[in-house]
This record gives structure tokens, sequence and C-alpha cells, in this order.
């Protein structure tokens, strides 16, 4: 625990003594409120943030990667990886501390939009269960591809390789459930894989978990997902801490 | 408190350390040379914990690096090759980190940090960023995270390279003063070192221990000066080649 929570605690500060944090929160937020407004906000005349938390998938599929890949593949290029292990810490107490400060950064994200909450709060009388099953499902999803994206960036000790990877590996989940790679995978592969290939699919799980439905499964193929890339995190490294 | 049996290590077909034993006790310093790739850093990185020998084991402080590497890891002080550090941190953070996952909290570490702020004389950059500070400040940032916790065991990963001529007097001085207490094991290069500040020298070469003596007592069996003991013993690993050999190889 002692060895966790130094981690968590070096990570979070190294954030933000870079421009890291910075960047990525002012990014994050001028592209989430850009997205809600350009696909429709005011034209839907609801107060509703369905097009603000639609864009979520997409808009963590890029960003989080970026935040992700430096985790490991930084420890790696300067060799500080070699300083961390030789300290008394466990593997798996320094890839969830790693795993929970990033995540803590994108949370802090998250909740930094909160003027779009106050803007619809003003303009009409939202429902606050969809808003709320919202902000849950978003935290989740990027948990989710955080994990992936730091598995990643176990792999490598160029960055740049490590995001590539995940944003591929991430893509893969995003557009898994989308019509033309449903087509694709019906026409080529014949019985169940179609739908085998929807259940991997991010953006349908989301999609429910944001309407307001909040359903074991779907909270559990993120978590399950989450907790198996981490544990892969963890047993490369354990493999090859030099490399 | 440091006890090597048989250890060994290969990289693919390179076989680093092919079976090193030796002992170290309190009140030891113990000089490590060879020439590179002789198996130096593998050896200290396996001790570390950071590498898992292939087979072969070893304890340090009384507990086996591969069952018990986490205490290995609580009771020794550690500067890996190069003295990698959180560039972005200043010496002060890092510090405070280096105390806080051994559980040095509260009024101890900050008193840890003021004492080994004194000896390894980083007063006035402690709140600059390590990425920013010279190297001879980096090397000794490292330093004191090997030492801040007063541990019993030091390996020592080339400590003084880097260093300029004045700066490698004061870490020998410091390594002196500390052996009293600590089982000290560094690597070096600089064979006057070994005179300066260790009581016992071993040298490795292809992976294994070609001799393990004292300075003095080296100099008697083999005669000549340190650079011609070393020379002799580990002229069989020359890797100077003549570029026509080295085409034809």
């Amino acid at each position: 625990m002692r060895g966790l929570l130094s981690v968590y605690k070096r990570e979070i500060k190294s954030y933000f003594v870079t421009p890291v944090a910075y960047v990525f929160l002012v990014i994050f937020l001028i592209l989430s409120a850009f997205l809600t407004f350009q696909r429709g906000f005011f034209e839907a005349r609801q107060a509703t943030l369905r097009v603000f938390f639609a864009n979520m998938p997409l808009l963590f599929l890029f960003l989080v990667p970026a935040i992700a890949m430096r985790l490991w593949a930084e420890e790696r290029r300067s060799n500080s990886i070699e300083l961390l292990f030789t300290l008394p810490i466990s593997t798996p107490q320094a890839v969830l501390g790693k795993f929970l400060a990033a995540w803590t950064v994108l949370a802090i994200a998250l909740a930094l939009t909160f003027p779009i909450v106050v803007t619809v709060a003003y303009l009409g009388n939202p429902d606050w269960g969809p808003i709320l099953t919202g902000y849950f499902g978003s935290l989740v999803l990027a948990g989710a591809y955080l994990a992936i994206g730091s598995l990643f960036s176990a792999l490598s000790r160029n960055q740049v390789i490590a995001f590539i990877l995940a944003v591929v590996a991430c893509g893969a989940f995003y557009s898994a459930g989308s019509p033309t790679v449903m087509a694709f995978v019906a026409r080529v592969f014949s019985g169940g894989l179609a739908e085998a290939v929807e259940m991997l699919s991010f953006q349908s799980r989301f999609e429910s978990i944001q309407r307001g439905v909040l359903e074991v499964r779907d909270l559990a193929f993120f978590v399950l997902l989450a907790a198996g890339s981490l544990w892969a995190n963890m047993m490369i490294l354990e493999e090859r801490k030099a490399a | 408190m440091i006890d090597v049996k048989e250890l060994r290590k290969a990289f693919g077909p390179i076989q680093a350390v092919a079976g090193i034993s030796f002992q170290a006790a309190k009140g030891d310093v113990l000089g490590f040379t060879g020439p590179n790739g002789a198996g130096k850093s593998t050896t200290m990185k396996m001790l570390s914990c950071f590498l898992s020998p292939d087979s072969g084991t070893a304890t340090v402080a009384g507990y086996d690096i591969l069952g018990q590497s986490f205490q290995v890891r609580q009771n020794l002080g550690y500067l890996a090759e190069n003295a990698p550090t959180y560039e972005e941190m200043t010496p002060l953070s890092f510090l405070r980190f280096a105390c806080d996952v051994r559980g040095i909290v509260g009024a101890a570490r900050e008193g840890a940090i003021e004492r080994i702020e004194d000896t390894c004389a980083l007063a006035g950059v402690m709140h600059q960023p390590i990425g920013t500070l010279s190297k001879g400040y980096r090397r000794r940032v490292g330093l004191a995270q090997a030492l801040v916790h007063d541990p019993p065991v030091l390996i020592l990963d080339e400590p003084t390279d880097g260093l300029d001529p004045n700066q490698k007097h004061d870490v020998r001085m410091l390594i002196k003063s500390l052996a009293a207490e600590k089982c000290i094991v560094i690597s070096t290069h600089i064979l006057e070192e070994v005179d300066a500040c260790c009581n016992r020298w071993m040298i490795i070469s292809r992976g294994r221990v070609v001799a393990d003596s004292t300075p003095d007592e080296l100099r008697e069996r083999e005669g000549g000066s340190l650079d011609e003991i070393f020379r002799k013993l580990t002229s069989h690993d020359a890797t100077v080649r003549t570029p026509q050999e080295g085409e034809a190889a």
C-alpha cells in the first residue's frame, strides 16, 4: 500500500510540474466543448448532455493514449525503471499507482467540464440521472482506454510507438460495433462471429450507460478489460524490466 | 552481509555472468573492476533484484534475492549505472519520494533529507529540477537517494563517473567514512579509486572472477602497477581490433 501511494503521489506531481497535465486539460476541454456545440447541442432543443457524452469515445480514443504513452516508455527510456524497481515497490503497486494517477488526471478533466452542466441546468430542467451515469460511464470508459494504453506503453521504450499501438488497439474496440465493421465481419465470417465482435464494442456499451441504463454486464465488460490489460502490463514488466 | 553463490545470467547467446561467487562483510569496501562487458553491472543488477539470475542465488543483508526481494531492496542502497532519476522532479521531492517508499515519514524524513543534503553537498540545488543540474549534481542526487535511508549494504555502480577531480575525491572520502558501519560494493574503471578507498579488489572478466584480493596483495603477487595487473589478468578480453580484422569478422 505504501509503495502504491508513493508512486501515485509522485506521478500526480510529475503531471503537474510538467506541461503534460495542463496541455491535456486545455485540449480536452476545448475539444469536448467544440464537438458538443458543433454537433447540435442547441439545435436539439433539449436540456440533456447526450451530445456531449456521445463524443467521449472518439475524444478519448486519441487523448487517453496520449496520456498513457509516457507511463512506462518514459521510464524505460530514461532508465528510471531501474531506480523504481530497485526501491521496495512491487510490480502491481507500481502499475496500479501509475494507472490511478493517470486516471485521476482524466477524472479532473471530466470534472472541469462542469460549465456545460451548469449551462443545461440554466437553460432547462435536465434529468439528472443520465447526466450522472454519463459522467460515471465516461470515467469507466476512460479507465478501459487507459489500461490498454498503459499496456502498450510497457511494450516499447518509444513513446510514439506506444501511442500508435494504443490508438490502433483502442480503435479496434471503438469501431467494433460500427455498421461498416459489422457488415464486413458478417460478410467475411459466417455465424456468430459478428455478434461476438459487436459485444466488444465500446460505443454500444457506453451508449447504454450514458442513456442512464447501468447494467452490470456493461460495467463488468469495462472493468474486466481494464483489469486484464493491467494484469498483462504487470506480466510484461515482470518478464522484462530491463529491455 | 553479501553472499553470492554461483550467479549466472545470459542475454541470448551472450553469457554475461558465468558463475560468480564471493562474500563481503561489514567493513568491506569491495572494488569491483573489469573490462566493459565483463558482467559488473549485470551482477549488480541481480544483487539489487532488478534482474533475476538464470541460476544461482545470493543473500544481501541476510535476505535472499530471489525469495525476499522486498526485504533486500528495503535494506539496500543502490546507485544504478548513470544514476537514473526523475528529471522533472527537484532533488527535494525526489528524496521525499525515496523516503516515502521506504516508510520514512514526517520529521524523520525531513531530518534524513537534511542530513543527506549536507553529506552529498546538495545545498543550493534542492529546489531546481534535476534535469537542469550538471552531471556531477545529478550523480550526487542519485547517491543521496541510495544513502538517505542509511542502509547496511551499499551497491554503487560507477559512483564517481562524470565527476570532476574534487568531487571524485569527496565521494571517495564519503565512501571511506561510511565503510566501518556498512558493506559497500563499488564498480569503477578508475583503478586509483580502488587504491584510494577499497580494502578489497576484485577483477572480473568474461563473467568470471579472476582475482579477489587486496590491492597490496595483488601488487606483491603479480608485480607492477595496478594498471599492469589489470591488463595482465584481463588481456584475453582485448577487444581492440585492427580495421582489417574487424572487416574480416
